[in-house]
């Protein structure tokens, strides 16, 4: 599904990935881990055509489509999601009608019809019940006034009646208590079908018991410095960064 | 934004510049006591009326153009316009319209024949120096409702005119007020009777087509005691490389109890990216509340012209009366706006709201300037004013200048003004979710004016709406 060929990116003229590969297959679930500052999420914002990003090397290509070649709406409406760790507000717009113009913008680009109002009225409504979020949360403007787990709930909502097929975490769990981060797994658990994928981010141990992953990549210096499965998460719970000599930037 | 593509060449769709060709009577360039004499004749005048042009015009040689506003234009030569431009078939029924006229209309979505006419709206078309159709006129007059041209209401209605012409903006109010005193040539006269809820939208749509015309509208707006009326104004103007004066005078008259809406869609031709060509807007709009409990709101949203300058005003003389102005105003290409309210509060306990929203992309540039007065007399006065500037682009921008003068104590104030940016955070949020740069735009904007375009009839906010969009169109990259 995707696929990573010597990639090189910069942010300000600083090179923050160097030669970076990585190949995720459909249905796979993959984790990268690393100390802070190593690109993790340089590696999710490059691939989402962040502002902030210069690809200034290499190939990716996402369902055999060259992916650099496509701006941010369009990489979206492909199928690639990515989760905010600070999901940002947009004053004077309610959040129904975003969800809506979202994924009726992705049904053109499919050339197909617009999605049925009251149907997709239901839809929402079935999952808001289903993973406990806050009703108000359709009725208010984009993100304004949610709270730090109502925001984090809200991308969920987004990702749930987006359906995307490659499925981006960014430190989704941060700041989540366990009751909300056990909801966020549920919602990427009930969207795992063996075709979609899952590129996370995560420092958190628990996450990953929730949702297990197929692959496990330590960052170091730019690119992969150690692959394995769910292992490798297990030991670096054990012995840190430091104990597993990936340990490239201790303070 | 990447300060590369902010500026790439913008495609911005001026869709309502074409030009009608019409067989006009167009008066020379140039402006004297004579040119005055010609149009008073032009439009059978009584004689009290061409004295009060020529007294107006008497006093406008004396005065100065105003130069206070953050504005920068080349000076109007005043003999280099002409002041009237009327097409030349005379016009009684609608048959006799120059067909030409009505395909202009019906280009513009306001359909003038008898059965497209837009239901629940009766419009008053005019065009350059006249208006050439009134809707819906005779189902109004079984009301005791008058909608009609000023011209015509100069015939028929003389002690009405006389009564309230000037009352509210008088001669010598200012440079441009007073220019069209002298000249103005036509737009709306409205009465609504005692106790009248007027049952349709008034809509007068101002088109300029000649070359080198100015237009001097003039509207007048009567609601007696206990009634009301929701009146809608459109404008736009040909593709011009040269500017175009605009100079028009709305008076609005609320007796007690009485309720005025006055919405405005301003879509003059804007000029182009280097402030080529465009509508220089001059423009005074103000409102009397004159009875207890009566109550004006303006709600504009301005997106053409060159130049604004127009600050639509209410003046609070009523006990319990009170006043709304509900702005959004959109500078992009070399467009600038000088534009706000003014405040009077007079009598006890009267309330004014102001809510303006401006946006300013590519080298636009966006000033509000409002004065909140409390007199002497007002006691509890109140007055709440909120002002936010949207920046989209970095080499445009916004300021406001917000004016106070209390006399008593007992009044509440309250100013709030922000200024934000599209962040690019915001944009990238929006467009990861699938919806392209220029939606994302447009949603961002549209939420900003939220506030302000709930406030317009429906038909008009959806017209608004689509306006702001296609004003935006090219200004991110």
């Amino acid at each position: 599904m995707l696929s990573i060929k010597n990639l090189d990116v910069s942010i300000a003229n600083k090179e923050i990935l160097k030669d970076f590969n990585l190949e995720i297959n459909e249905g796979e679930v993959h984790v990268i881990m690393g100390t802070n500052g190593v690109g993790k999420s340089t590696l999710v914002k490059a691939l989402s055509d962040h502002y902030d990003c210069e690809v200034t090397k290499g190939e990716v290509t996402f369902k055999g489509k060259d992916l650099l070649e496509l701006d941010a709406s369009q990489r979206a409406n492909e199928g690639l999601f990515m989760s905010f760790q600070n999901p940002v507000e947009v004053h004077g717009v309610n959040n129904m009608y975003f969800l809506k113009s979202a994924v009726n913008e992705k049904r053109a680009y499919k050339n197909e019809e617009e999605v049925n109002s009251a149907q997709f009225l239901k839809e929402v409504k079935d999952i808001i019940k289903k993973y406990n979020i806050n009703n108000e949360v359709i009725k208010r403007n984009v993100n304004e006034g949610f709270s730090g787990g109502e925001k984090k709930k809200n991308e969920m909502l987004q990702l749930l009646v987006l359906k995307p097929d490659l499925i981006m975490l960014d430190e989704i769990d941060s700041g989540l208590d366990i009751d909300a981060i056990k909801l966020v797994a549920n919602a990427v658990n009930s969207m795992l079908d063996g075709k979609r994928s899952v590129l996370m981010i995560t420092h958190y141990d628990r996450l990953l018991e929730l949702i297990k992953p197929d692959f496990v990549h330590i960052i170091k210096d730019g690119k992969i410095a150690k692959s394995g499965d769910y292992n490798l998460a297990l030991e670096l719970q054990k012995r840190g960064f430091e104990g597993l000599g990936e340990d490239n930037e201790s303070s | 934004m990447k300060n590369e593509t902010i500026n790439n060449v913008i495609q911005n769709d001026y869709s309502l510049g074409f030009e009608t060709i019409v067989n006009s009577d167009t008066f020379p360039k140039g402006l004297n006591e004579d040119v005055i004499k010609a149009i008073s004749a032009k439009k059978e005048e009584p004689q009290w009326l061409l004295d009060f042009r020529l007294k107006a015009y008497k006093k406008w040689l004396t005065m100065e153009e105003p130069n206070w506003a953050k504005l920068g234009y080349d000076k109007v030569d005043y003999q280099d316009i002409s002041y009237f431009s009327a097409p030349k078939k005379p016009i009684g029924s609608l048959d006799e319209v120059d067909p030409e006229i009505l395909k202009t209309y019906e280009k513009l979505g306001i359909p003038l024949e008898e059965q497209k006419k837009l239901a629940g709206v009766a419009v008053d078309a005019v065009f350059d120096s006249v208006s050439v159709k009134t809707t819906f006129q005779k189902e109004l007059e079984e009301l005791g409702i008058i909608f009609c041209s000023i011209s015509e209401a100069a015939n028929k209605y003389p002690d009405l005119l006389k009564k309230y012409l000037a009352s509210v903006v008088p001669y010598s109010d200012n440079y441009f007020a007073t220019l069209n005193c002298a000249v103005f040539t036509d737009g709306s006269f409205v009465y609504i009777p005692k106790n009248t809820k007027c049952p349709m939208e008034l809509s007068t749509y101002f088109r300029i087509n000649a070359l080198n015309t100015g237009q001097f509208e003039r509207t007048l707006i009567i609601a007696e005691e206990g009634s009301y009326v929701s009146y809608n104004e459109g404008c736009s103007a040909p593709i011009r490389d040269d500017s175009q004066l605009h100079a028009a005078v709305v008076e609005l008259v609320a007796l007690k109890d009485a309720h005025i809406k006055y919405s405005t869609i301003q879509n003059w031709y804007p000029g182009d990216k280097n402030g080529k060509g465009g509508i220089l807007n001059f423009v005074t709009k103000r409102g009397i509340c004159k009875g207890d409990n009566s109550k004006i709101s303006w709600t504009q949203v301005e997106t053409g012209s060159l130049v604004t300058w127009k600050y639509p005003s209410c003046i609070l003389k009523g006990n319990n009366s009170s006043g709304e102005f509900y702005s959004v105003a959109l500078t992009s290409l070399a467009q600038q706006a000088d534009t706000g309210t003014k405040m009077i509060h007079i009598g006890e306990n009267t309330k004014s709201t102001i809510i303006s929203k401006g946006i300013s992309a590519l080298n636009g540039s966006n000033a509000y300037r409002g004065l909140v007065k409390v007199a002497k007399s007002a006691k509890n006065a109140r007055n709440i004013s909120a002002c936010d500037s949207l920046l989209i682009g970095s080499n445009c921008s916004a300021h406001t200048y917000p004016y106070q003068d209390i006399k008593n104590s007992s009044a509440k104030i309250e100013h709030e003004a922000t200024t934000s940016k599209i962040s690019d955070e915001q944009l990238f949020y929006i467009r990861q979710r699938g919806i392209s740069e220029e939606n994302a735009v447009s949603l961002i904007v549209n939420g900003f004016c939220k506030d302000v375009l709930e406030e317009l009839p429906m038909e008009f906010a959806v017209e608004a709406k689509a306006l702001l969009d296609v004003s935006l169109e090219g200004s991110v990259g």
